[in-house]
């Protein structure tokens, strides 16, 4: 197909373009990169950082980090499914992922259980549902690469799928920038000013499904969610500009999976671990040391007020 | 747009919030380019009017226009502006005040070329920011249009809000309860515009248990207890008998005393 061949031609020159900086990195950092599979695993982890950065601003500000939870979870028996009937895993990932936060908002709307009972009880449905299905027919590591993630074994078919999620994501985020952004900061204004909230509202979560789909391969399941809320929350901390907040969550997201990726290298432990770890490190930074809303700030402020 | 139609119109209106119902069978007539004031007690339907107005709730029965049309078709073209309660407000949101007076424009915005959606509001058609900058000067809240949201006192947050509805120039401004919990100062300044509102042809149509208020400035006053108890002039709607009836219909169904109407 020729769109495949054009997304390979994408992929070779942003490849290309991230390796004339890696480049001007010291000789011992650099090494590795001269592996193609290094390569892949360096421009998978720079899309998954910043597509995670710029959705998880929206699942912090929206109170969405148990949705997203769930979201990810549910994934997993329509990748076991996919993988039974010879599917590529993302079309069965973003179809359970789908389903079920279809489901939720039902469950939510027609029954008198709550939104947070509904995400529990539907995603670890599903994730029993998906366990189930592995254990009988794929190995144990299959399952670990699932839940944990295995940046260094992304195939280019993987990556082509990452880069066109990117490609939407970003696309669709700049084109409803402001029917997003009213909708996060106040639907009912939203609605008030004639904006399609319902549309809004499963678009959003279309959006958070195809992020999740397209991390599953760097972070894994149980530890995307990490990705959708550390970069998010850590940004809220450092800004009171939203455009701002994007723009430090993509960088915090983008950071922390090159640096989670050279550290998962260098002292061979797993890449997903090292990538979230290294995100909740800046989190803890951002947290004591913001310049208005961190810890010491606050205290600095209060021991101010106190002798004043 | 109708000249002569209604700015509000509703006919047999019911509606029901979580299977409780919260107006019966209501049917109103709110004339263009005057300031109605609504009371009544909590749990009236007071703000369910305004929501089913915007979208909010849906009517069980009945119908509404709103100049003469359905609300959903008044709310696409920009005619319904809405200042919503303080407390529905996420004021940890990373917003500026210019930012959230801007989001008033926002409906309006998708009439401009798809070019000018696309870049920041630097570039986007001027008449949206000087909409802006005439609504924040209207609040007096110009100086601190660079501000975050949640740094502002309890009377700016409203005055924001109210800003927000102004830059929209809407035909129709809802306002839910914009004078609760506000200063004195904010309170006179809310007042005198929602009154430069009115006399520039604007219908102002707001929630309140402000009496005081409501008898100083409105033109007519809708006393609602799920159904309609009255319409009329202020003197006439707040007398103490037609507070005793608006309170004698609410002893039956909600918790609301005697005292308060007549407060």
């Amino acid at each position: 197909m020729p769109q495949l061949e054009t997304l390979a031609q994408v992929i070779d020159g942003l490849i290309a373009l991230l390796m004339l900086v890696v480049n001007l990195l010291p000789e011992p950092l650099a090494a590795p990169f001269e592996y193609r599979f290094m390569q892949r695993a360096l421009l998978t982890s720079v899309l998954v950082g910043a597509i995670c950065g710029l959705l998880s601003c929206y699942v912090v500000l929206k109170r969405w980090s148990l949705l997203g939870d769930a979201i990810s979870h549910a994934v997993l028996p329509g990748v076991a499914i996919a993988y039974l009937l010879g599917w590529p895993f993302f079309i069965g990932a973003f179809i359970t992922g789908a389903l079920t936060s279809l489901g939720i908002g039902a469950l939510e709307r027609h029954t008198r259980i709550k939104a947070d009972a509904a995400m529990g009880l539907m995603f670890t449905a599903a994730f029993a549902l998906g366990i189930v299905i592995i254990s009988k027919i794929a190995t144990s590591t299959h399952l670990m690469h699932i839940l944990f993630g295995n940046v260094l074994g992304v195939q280019t078919t993987a990556l082509m799928l990452t880069l066109a999620a990117s490609l939407v994501t970003v696309l669709t985020i700049w084109l409803a920038y402001r029917p997003l952004l009213l909708y996060t900061f106040d639907p009912q204004q939203a609605q008030a000013l004639g904006f399609n909230t319902s549309f809004i509202h499963y678009g959003l979560i279309l959006l958070l499904t195809l992020t999740i789909v397209a991390s599953l391969e760097t972070v894994g399941i149980i530890l995307v969610v990490a990705m959708l809320i550390t970069p998010g929350a850590t940004a809220h901390l450092l800004t009171d500009r939203f455009p701002l907040m994007l723009a430090i969550s993509v960088a915090v997201g983008v950071i922390s999976a090159v640096v989670g990726l050279v550290l998962s290298v260098s002292l061979d432990v797993a890449s997903g671990g090292a990538i979230v770890l290294v995100a909740s490190g800046l989190f803890l930074v951002a947290l004591l040391a913001a310049p208005k809303h961190g810890l010491v700030a606050r205290q600095w402020r209060r021991w101010r007020l106190n002798r004043v | 747009m109708n000249d002569t139609a209604p700015a509000l119109e509703a006919r047999r209106l019911s509606a029901a919030y979580h299977q409780h119902p919260v107006l019966e069978d209501v049917t109103l007539a709110l004339p263009q380019g005057e300031w109605t004031a609504i009371v009544g007690p909590n749990g009236a339907g007071k703000s369910s009017l305004l929501k089913l107005v915007i979208g909010g709730l849906t009517p069980l029965r009945g119908e509404l226009r709103i100049l003469g049309e359905s609300p959903a078709v008044q709310r696409r073209a920009g005619h319904i502006a809405y200042m919503a309660q303080q407390e529905h407000m996420e004021w940890e949101f990373p917003i500026s005040v210019r930012e959230t007076v801007l989001t008033g424009r926002y409906g309006l915005m998708r009439q401009d070329p798809l070019w000018q959606r696309l870049l920041p509001r630097h570039w986007a058609n001027p008449s949206h920011r000087q909409a802006v900058e005439a609504a924040l000067d209207a609040v007096d809240m110009a100086e601190h249009a660079e501000r975050p949201i949640g740094e502002l006192s309890g009377g700016q947050k409203k005055r924001v809000l109210l800003a927000r509805a102004l830059a929209q120039q809407a035909s129709i401004l809802l306002l839910d309860e914009p004078l609760a919990g506000v200063d004195p100062p904010s309170e006179a300044l809310i007042l005198a515009t929602l009154e430069r509102q009115r006399d520039a042809g604007r219908t102002v149509i707001m929630v309140t248990h402000d009496m005081p208020s409501a008898r100083r400035h409105a033109d007519r006053v809708l006393l609602i207890n799920r159904q309609v108890v009255g319409m009329g002039t202020p003197e006439e709607m707040l007398s103490d008998a037609m507070l005793a009836r608006l309170a004698v219909g609410a002893a039956s169904g909600s918790a609301y005393g005697g005292a308060r109407a007549a407060a």
